[in-house]
């Protein structure tokens, strides 16, 4: 008797069989969410290929001339708006998880409490971080429809990422190294900035940029932030109007005419590319910095 | 005992600190702060919700809202009853779960359990990219590729706008959520009960759905849950794809309007801030605001109570 007959033996008629339609079928599912990766890559590369020229940076915006029209003011708007996000997420979002992490007291029904807020916060839909900035900082703080209404939300959005992940990096720092530092006479505080938060840095950079990226690719709560109007000039200060790449996106699919869709998908292939740039300097962190304890 | 022994003996030895350390408790404070934002938000987006809402339900009935079939707040004499918006949601909910939660189980199944390490080194990151894409660029390739490409051809009287495909999309999108939950589930159940299974006879296939899925079985819920909450709470897809037409119809092949295609419309105008229009974004943001919370705190409680049961 073969290898394969003793096996079928054993486990019973058709089970082998069985076992391997199961693998392939599983196999198949996973293969269909890379498919479509795949074929949504190539088809906005094809598609956007004929006007993914220099005329996308150097020009502004437009809903009439498809032909000039290219996606400058999205861009720096895209970097202002980001940039203000970073620098208000950034420092909360560690502050925020250097306490929860080493020093508020652990099970705790407070700390559980805001554990448990955190997490509910990550999982809140987008839209209705754009009510809330809608509601308190353009209307009621009166700041309106400016750069800093739109970073001030995203920074909202993204820092139960930061907290989140910042969390996981300062875990991985062994118990040892804290020790050794507060046997030494070290204070908590001292500890915490000198040896754990410098250990826990490229766990942390990487964290930041992924959450960053995902607030770059953002569109739903700016599309109550005042985003929508057409901008065509780039943003002077905090308090300017702005627009970002994916709204632009957004407002050229809603055109009907073919060259405005063209514009739509060479713009999401420089969306796509910066994403993937960053998303290649948090790989590229995560990989040089790697510490082994 | 001896800590004692050491403070009392030995007094120009102590080891407590010197002087109060007043930088010390201003910065504790700081970062407290810093936590406490996180609060603040949640708060924050409660009465942001809750005010403009009770003035919208002072001039429009509660019941009149959630079991009113016509939603027309445009009109002159617009009519709020928001089980149009509500099937929208679900119609379109359903499709992409009806996708995602076969794709991404079978997918994390296939990671957990068959997938070499060198073959999950590979296809791990290419799902997390998945992930990664922003929702309008899912929109547009739904609607320019999906919707004109393809369903056309299968549907000939598919409407330009239609819930089909922003489902479909919206269920790829979904896939990397619920498996790489699951596949942190199924990672955590312990070695030595897929080897008993093993030992007992057991083929791949069996061990997998009889003792690894059950065993991860509140962790693989939890993974749904959310799946389903982000579903609900997903913009671009429907607000490009979908169409912005209020219907109370489960054909999957017309346009359809959800709760946060309308908030993303109606908010994306000029509304003046005490109008009704400008209220109404506020009483489906709250309804949309409850239903995922609920389906998100339902989720961590899984989570938790599956971590407990496995350390």
């Amino acid at each position: 008797m073969s290898h394969t007959q003793i096996e079928n033996q054993l486990a019973g008629r058709g089970t082998l069989l069985r076992d391997r339609v199961f693998m392939w079928s599983l196999f198949v599912s996973l293969a269909i969410g890379v498919l479509t990766l795949a074929v949504l890559l190539i088809y906005v590369t094809v598609k956007g290929w004929p006007r993914l020229d220099i005329r996308l940076f150097t020009n502004m915006p437009s809903v009439r001339d498809a032909e000039n029209a290219g996606a400058q003011s999205a861009i720096t708007g895209t970097i202002w708006v980001i940039s203000f996000t970073a620098l208000i997420a950034l420092p909360t979002g560690v502050l925020a998880a250097l306490h929860l992490e080493e020093f508020a007291r652990p099970d705790s029904r407070f700390q559980r409490f805001i554990e448990v807020n955190i997490q509910n916060l990550a999982a809140v839909p987008s839209i209705v971080y754009g009510i809330l900035g809608l509601a308190v900082f353009a209307r009621a703080l009166a700041l309106g429809q400016s750069v800093i209404t739109a970073s001030l939300t995203l920074a909202l959005l993204v820092l139960p990422v930061i907290i989140i992940s910042t969390r996981e990096a300062l875990r991985a720092v062994p118990r040892n190294i804290r020790d050794g530092s507060l046997a030494l006479g070290a204070t908590e505080w001292q500890t915490a900035y000198r040896q754990t938060l410098p250990a826990a840095i490229p766990g942390i950079a990487t964290g930041t940029i992924l959450a960053l990226s995902r607030a770059i690719g953002e569109a739903a709560p700016l599309l109550l932030l005042g985003a929508v109007s057409f901008i065509t000039f780039n943003p002077d200060g905090v308090l300017s109007g702005y627009t970002t790449l994916p709204i632009q996106i957004f407002n050229w699919t809603k055109e009907s005419r073919e060259e405005f869709q063209v514009l739509a998908a060479a713009t999401i292939v420089v969306l796509l590319l910066l994403l993937l740039a960053m998303n290649f300097v948090a790989i590229w962190i995560r990989n040089r910095t790697q510490k082994r304890w | 005992m001896a800590l004692n022994t050491v403070d009392e003996t030995a007094e120009g030895l102590s080891l407590r600190q010197s002087h109060p350390r007043y930088g010390e408790k201003v910065i504790r404070i700081i970062l407290f702060a810093a936590a406490f934002v996180s609060i603040v938000t949640t708060f924050g987006i409660l009465i942001s919700l809750l005010i403009p809402s009770i003035e919208f339900f002072l001039e429009v009935p509660i019941t009149d809202f959630l079991f009113g079939t016509t939603w027309t707040p445009l009109f002159n004499d617009g009519e709020f009853g928001v089980l149009p918006l509500l099937s929208g949601t679900i119609v379109i909910t359903v499709i992409a779960i009806a996708v995602a939660i076969p794709l991404g189980l079978g997918a994390s199944i296939y990671l957990s359990e068959y997938a070499s390490s060198r073959v999950r080194k590979v296809l791990k990151p290419t799902l997390e990219v998945l992930a990664g894409i922003p929702t309008v660029v899912f929109g547009f390739f739904a609607l320019e590729f999906l919707t004109q490409l393809v369903l056309i051809k299968i549907f000939p009287g598919i409407e330009v706008f239609n819930a089909l495909s922003a489902g479909l999309i919206m269920g790829i999108m979904i896939i990397p959520t619920i498996a790489s939950l699951s596949e942190d589930a199924m990672a955590a159940v312990p070695s030595g009960l897929r080897d008993g299974a093993y030992a007992l006879g057991s083929t791949k296939r069996q061990t997998a759905m009889k003792v690894v899925i059950p065993a991860a079985l509140s962790g693989i819920v939890a993974a749904f849950v959310l799946g389903i909450s982000r579903a609900i709470g997903e913009t671009m897809i429907v607000t490009i794809a979908a169409g912005l037409q209020p219907q109370l119809s489960f054909n999957p092949l017309i346009g359809m309007q959800t709760m946060t295609s309308y908030i993303a419309a109606a908010g994306s105008g000029d509304l003046a801030t005490g109008s009704i229009e400008y209220k109404s974004i506020f009483a489906v943001g709250m309804l949309l605001f409850i239903l995922t919370f609920v389906m998100n705190i339902f989720s961590i409680r899984l989570v938790r109570r599956f971590r407990q049961a496995y350390q």
